[in-house]
């Protein structure tokens, strides 16, 4: 599979996640959230910078507390919680956004 | 939640028996490994040319090494005890899915090739020849059973399913075909320590916020402390509990047990995982290796007790296989049980009265808990029969002031699976998560209509997700599920707690 941006073509895998992390570029989150049928908004700005700043730091996606945490520090307490979280990326915080984000997919028992 | 492209079951009053209908199913297969998968796990990166004799030899190897699994190929008699019993049937209607039908997969190869009349007079015995469709068709069905071993309970031979699942995974994976999900999973316990794979540092950062948290909400310094040597008690739980919900409001509910019974404990990054995924795949050799990251952990921190935190299968290969895979355990206390599930831990503590509750703290929930199927049919706690059942209740009963069960048919060993379990929690499956659920949902919504029952708590890491993420496709909320000892987490006092009303959090506090 590939996503088409700005007439560069990224290759990802079967799930849509990119396979070379390194080639992330604004435009690809903007690609994946149109196929989802999402507008991205500042509100899912914030979310997918903080996840590659986390990545970044610790080679992993932020457990969905330390995100929880994160947001509501930055956004207010009433923010700080996996509904809010949902109601952004309907597919998950954690497999939606890392997607736009260029991250690759948690896996385990999650 | 995400657009399903496939029908969800409609809740009834009960879960009717369908008619068969062929090939509902047959469109369905896990994503396959890719050689980055394989490789680290000892298989062949993709499928073998000579796959067919590859296959058959396996085959051979495995009803040598298993006796269970041979008497399994040859002792059905076709009753029909099973047939009704999957949890996947009954919601898609696909004859395969049938415990009987899903056997006959395997059965039918080898009576081709292994029995008498199947070699001479195949047409009369349902021998069938091994071909590529017969492949596929077991990469197809051997991954929509959750090898939960229902029914196995109403099997006269107690011929085990799951069993047989497990040898056609391992077949599968020795000619190179395995599931993408569950072995890419394997090769990152093997490279990192844990399902997720989580680095050290992530999971000490992780655990540094639940320390700020629980001190913000009850006053205390509770530790939940990573790599401690010469802590007593060596806590291994799914890194699920690290990172998702509602898993993580259990870990934090083990730290305050621990902090109150008073006993040094720690967690470790090379052992930061329970579940050992090579029971799903059937891999003895994974799974050993999976297994003795825990014994080797337990002797570099030089821990004198292990317990198990929330997790099905973990527990399952914990209490009926550690001490044979990474044993012997004889360096540990042999006053404890080795190893000790956190639901024994805190039942002896609370059979003390070592533990303090205010139970109207869970007054805004009315729970009832779902029996994860490895927990109640392949492992037991306490040292009474059934303690595996009576244990996690008597837990929720002494934390909450509501519960109710389900009704009596779908709990207990009759437990219905969750739909997500023996390696089917991955995206590319969640048809037949969603469909497989239907059992549980159904009496589900009868509690919560009939007894008004909230919440639904659960011991799986498993478990958790999938009710998270099925829930919704039934019409009611992700955060209907929650952990046994999230619910501890809420009644604990804690010896010097702040006894106000000044709860900051209310996360788990899920409305209906």
């Amino acid at each position: 599979m590939a996503i088409e941006v700005n007439g560069k073509t990224f290759e990802t895998d079967e799930e849509g996640y990119l396979v070379n992390l390194a080639e992330w570029e604004p435009g690809i989150a903007e690609a994946m959230s149109k196929e989802d049928d999402l507008e991205l908004t500042e509100e899912h700005w914030d979310i997918i910078n903080f996840l590659r700043e986390y990545y970044e730091e610790y080679q992993i996606a932020p457990a969905v507390r330390v995100l929880t945490k994160a947001v509501g520090k930055k956004l207010g307490k009433e923010k700080g919680n996996s509904k809010y979280l949902y109601a952004l990326f309907p597919y998950g915080p954690g497999k939606q956004a890392c997607r736009f984000a260029g991250l690759p997919k948690p896996t385990g028992c999650i | 939640m995400a657009k399903a492209n496939f029908d969800v079951p409609e809740l009834k009053e009960y879960v009717d028996v369908p008619e068969l209908v062929e090939g509902t199913m047959a469109h369905l297969s896990p994503f396959i490994a890719k050689p980055d998968h394989n490789t680290p796990l000892g298989f062949p990166g993709e499928l073998v040319d000579d796959w067919h004799d590859k296959a058959l030899e396996k085959l051979d190897d495995l009803r040598s090494r298993y006796r269970s699994l041979q008497v399994y190929l040859d002792a059905c008699v076709k009753c029909g005890a099973c047939t009704d019993k999957c949890h996947y049937y009954l919601s898609t209607k696909d004859p395969k899915n049938m415990p009987v039908g899903r056997q006959d997969l395997l059965r039918k190869v080898y009576r081709r090739y292994n029995t008498f009349a199947g070699k001479y007079f195949p047409w009369l015995v349902g021998a069938k020849d091994l071909t590529r469709e017969t492949l596929d068709e077991w990469y197809s069905y051997y991954h929509q059973c959750s090898q939960c071993r229902r029914c196995s309970v109403f099997c006269p031979y107690g011929i085990d399913t799951a069993e047989i699942s497990m040898a056609a995974r391992e077949i599968l994976d020795s000619v190179g075909y395995g599931q993408k999900y569950c072995n890419e999973i394997i090769a990152k316990v093997h490279e990192k320590g844990n399902n997720l794979g989580l680095p050290g540092p992530a999971i000490l950062d992780t655990l540094e916020g639940l320390e700020e948290d629980v001190e913000e909400e009850t006053g205390i310094a509770v530790k939940y402390p990573l790599d401690v040597k010469g802590a007593d008690i060596l806590l291994v739980t799914p890194s699920a509990d690290f990172f998702a919900e509602p898993h993580v409001d259990g870990l934090i509910g083990y730290g305050k047990v621990f902090h109150e019974a008073g006993v040094s404990w720690t967690m470790s990054t090379t052992a930061s995982e329970a579940g050992n995924f090579g029971m799903f795949i059937g891999s003895y050799e994974n799974m050993r290796k999976v297994a003795m990251r825990i014994r080797t952990a337990a002797l570099e921190l030089g821990v004198k007790r292990i317990v198990f935190g929330e997790c099905g299968h973990a527990w399952r290969v914990a209490y009926s296989f550690l001490n044979t895979l990474a044993g012997p355990f004889d360096f540990l206390d042999p006053k404890y049980p080795v190893p000790q599930h956190i639901c024994e831990f805190t039942y002896d503590l609370i059979q003390q009265g070592k533990l303090k509750f205010d139970k109207s703290a869970n007054d805004d929930m009315t729970l009832t808990f779902h029996d994860s199927c490895n927990v109640a049919r392949a492992t037991r706690m306490g040292d009474k029969p059934g303690g595996q059942f009576d244990i996690p209740r008597a837990v929720i009963k002494a934390v909450c002031n509501n519960y109710v069960d389900m009704d009596h048919e779908t709990i207990g060993e009759k437990t219905f699976c969750c739909g997500g379990g023996g390696g089917l929690l991955t995206d590319d499956l969640m048809e037949i998560r969603v469909k497989g659920a239907l059992p549980r949902m159904t009496a589900l919504q009868n509690a919560i209509k009939d007894e008004g029952v909230t919440h639904m708590a659960a011991i799986c890491a498993i478990c958790k997700s999938q009710f998270t993420k099925v829930l919704p496709y039934y019409g009611m909320d992700m955060d209907q599920i929650v952990s046994v000892h999230q619910l501890v987490s809420n009644a604990i006092i804690l010896t010097g707690q702040k006894t106000d009303g000044e709860d900051a959090d209310d996360d788990s506090d899920g409305d209906e």
